[in-house]
């Protein structure tokens, strides 16, 4: 019996130690914030998504479609996509697109990246109910307004022309010399074919 | 009746606690043949959350598996970080900076602190005592935005790389950090006096699913629940890596072999690492965070390579044979989990379902990493 009465005072006594501490909080500040109303600040090295790098000079990515990111990602979730245009020194980015459903933001792509064309960003507010929500075309994200041309440069151009005419002629040329080998072939493979003939026969 | 049948005086029934039930943790799934209120058999059924992450070891390239490793055990990630960053390391040869191992020993254990502060918290939350997990989720959100300013994300991090880690830590840290340690260090004499010394959790703890030290040998539970066990085992003493060795801390063991030895263990595990974290802030030396020449795309010589670290769970080790490429040939690893909930069948025959969800819950199991 006098076990029992030992219990309840030791049980009675753990309580009041416990209730002391979780009362003391009553008079201490709340450490929650009010959500909707208040937000998070983040930190400057928080991993969002990827975003394209604006260069302050040129005002356009500084992306060279090397596609160094597209291989380094584990699950495959950028396509690079580019074109050559007239005039325009290297590949030109037509669209970069993220699936963010499938990253994992290990940063694989960030560090693959050579000229640092591409970092983190900072949102962290993305909520949909429709999966096509997370497929991001990088480069819309970068130009809200429009995706500006490249410049071109008029002797780039030139000389790219006189390259590609140069080229031409040397197909032309080619093609030229090529069907001449061709008939010069000819004749010798006509003989080989009736020698053949005779030797079957 | 048949005879067969009015020979058997125990009557059983098999209940299914899980796979979705609070007190498994996760997806977990213990199928019981309950006698009365009493456990005749329990089995534990894994890979409800099985994703292949060694299959997917010998798929991708060494560098691509990196984020593999924050997903396995998602509340101590850096601790399998290191092991990974180690094997490699092992495998290519490559020097770290000593102020990257460093770093990487700080992050670690404020990780460690972390799990351990959400193994306690929800722990008690399984026994029925809400309100212990809101304090420690108060101290755990301060670690967690300490890592987050460091290493970018909030839980799955993917911090580590083969020769260092990903960016170097700055002052901001280190002040916060050691804040952190002095707000800290008073709050577990205070977990203590509001948890420990209650009578209703000393009640439902002392004495509840006892193992002992040859059980947890047979089965290879490691970690807390060998070292509330009386076996003094732990990989950063028994076979030291990183900058272990240098760093002053003990091992805290527990005799008694019951639920509560395993839960002293882990707070007692809490202070070590508040030591340790301490001590290599004190000698953090100066210099860079990433090795010279390390190969974008890595090709470690052909071999076999094993590297265990001591996560929070007990020892993760990873080992992976290489053939030379830039993928390897097999990848296996070893969770602390698995082990550690394995003897779940041994250990709790003839134990009320009740203590079972105690015992279950003193083994701190994390099911991702068990299933792989």
């Amino acid at each position: 019996m006098s076990g029992y009465f030992k219990d309840i005072i030791t049980g009675l006594k753990s309580l009041a130690v416990g209730l002391q501490i979780t009362n003391k909080e009553f008079l201490t500040k709340p450490i929650t914030l009010l959500y909707p109303h208040e937000s998070v600040k983040m930190y400057p090295r928080y991993r969002g998504h990827i975003e394209l790098i604006k260069d302050p000079e040129t005002g356009m990515n500084r992306c060279i479609c090397c596609g160094m990111c597209e291989k380094g990602c584990p699950s495959g979730s950028i396509t690079v996509k580019s074109e050559k245009r007239p005039g325009v020194k290297g590949k030109v980015l037509t669209a970069y697109i993220l699936n963010f459903t499938t990253c994992s933001l290990c940063g694989q792509c960030v560090e693959n990246c050579k000229p640092e064309a591409i970092r983190f960003s900072n949102e962290y507010n993305l909520a949909s109910t429709r999966r096509e929500d997370y497929i991001f075309n990088l480069l819309e994200k970068l130009h809200p307004e429009g995706i500006p041309e490249p410049e071109v440069d008029p002797e780039l151009l030139k000389k790219e022309l006189e390259k590609e005419e140069a080229a031409k002629k040397a197909a032309a040329a080619k093609k030229e010399a090529a069907a001449k080998q061709e008939a010069v072939k000819k004749e010798p493979a006509k003989e080989g074919g009736e020698s053949k003939a005779e030797e079957k026969s | 009746m048949s005879s067969l049948a009015q020979s058997q005086l125990r009557e059983t029934f098999e209940l299914n606690i899980g796979p979705q039930h609070p007190a498994t943790h996760g997806v977990l799934r213990i199928k019981v043949v309950m006698d009365g209120e009493y456990i005749d058999r329990a089995e534990p059924i894994l890979g409800y959350i099985h994703r292949m992450h060694e299959k997917m070891g010998e798929n991708r390239t060494w560098n691509q598996f990196w984020p593999n490793m924050g997903r396995l055990d998602y509340l101590s990630a850096m601790a399998y970080n290191h092991c990974y960053a180690g094997l490699m390391e092992r495998a290519a040869g490559i020097e770290v900076p000593e102020r990257a191992e460093y770093i990487r020993v700080i992050t670690a254990e404020l990780n460690r602190i972390q799990s351990h502060l959400l193994g306690f918290g929800a722990y008690i939350m399984d026994l029925g005592g809400f309100t212990p997990l809101m304090y420690a989720m108060d101290e755990r959100e301060q670690i967690l935005d300490l890592l987050e300013s460091v290493t970018g994300s909030r839980l799955t991090y993917c911090y580590f790389r083969f020769g260092g880690v990903y960016n170097d830590i700055d002052d901001d840290f280190i002040t916060g950090t050691r804040a952190f340690l002095k707000r800290f260090r008073p709050q577990i004499p205070m977990y203590h006096k509001l948890v420990t010394g209650n009578a209703i959790l000393m009640d439902r703890l002392i004495g509840v699913g006892p193992i002992s030290a040859d059980m947890c040998r047979k089965y290879g539970a490691t970690g807390p629940v060998l070292r509330g066990s009386g076996v003094n085992y732990d990989i950063r003493r028994n076979e030291p890596y990183s900058v272990y060795p240098e760093l002053d801390f003990d091992i805290p063991v527990y005799k008694e072999c019951d639920s509560m030895a395993r839960y002293m263990v882990r707070m007692d595990e809490m202070v070590q690492s508040c030591r340790i974290i301490e001590n290599a802030l004190n000698k953090l030396p100066e210099g860079p965070v990433m090795a010279e020449k390390v190969p974008k795309a890595l090709k470690p010589p052909k071999g076999d390579y094993h590297y265990a670290v001591e996560a929070a769970r007990g020892t993760f080790s990873m080992r992976t044979v290489s053939d030379g490429t830039n993928t390897s040939y097999r990848m296996r690893l070893r969770s602390p989990t698995y082990s550690n909930v394995s003897l779940f069948e041994e250990a709790s025959r003839g134990m009320l379902l009740s203590d079972a969800l105690a015992f279950l819950g003193s083994l701190d199991p994390v099911i991702p990493e068990m299933d792989r």
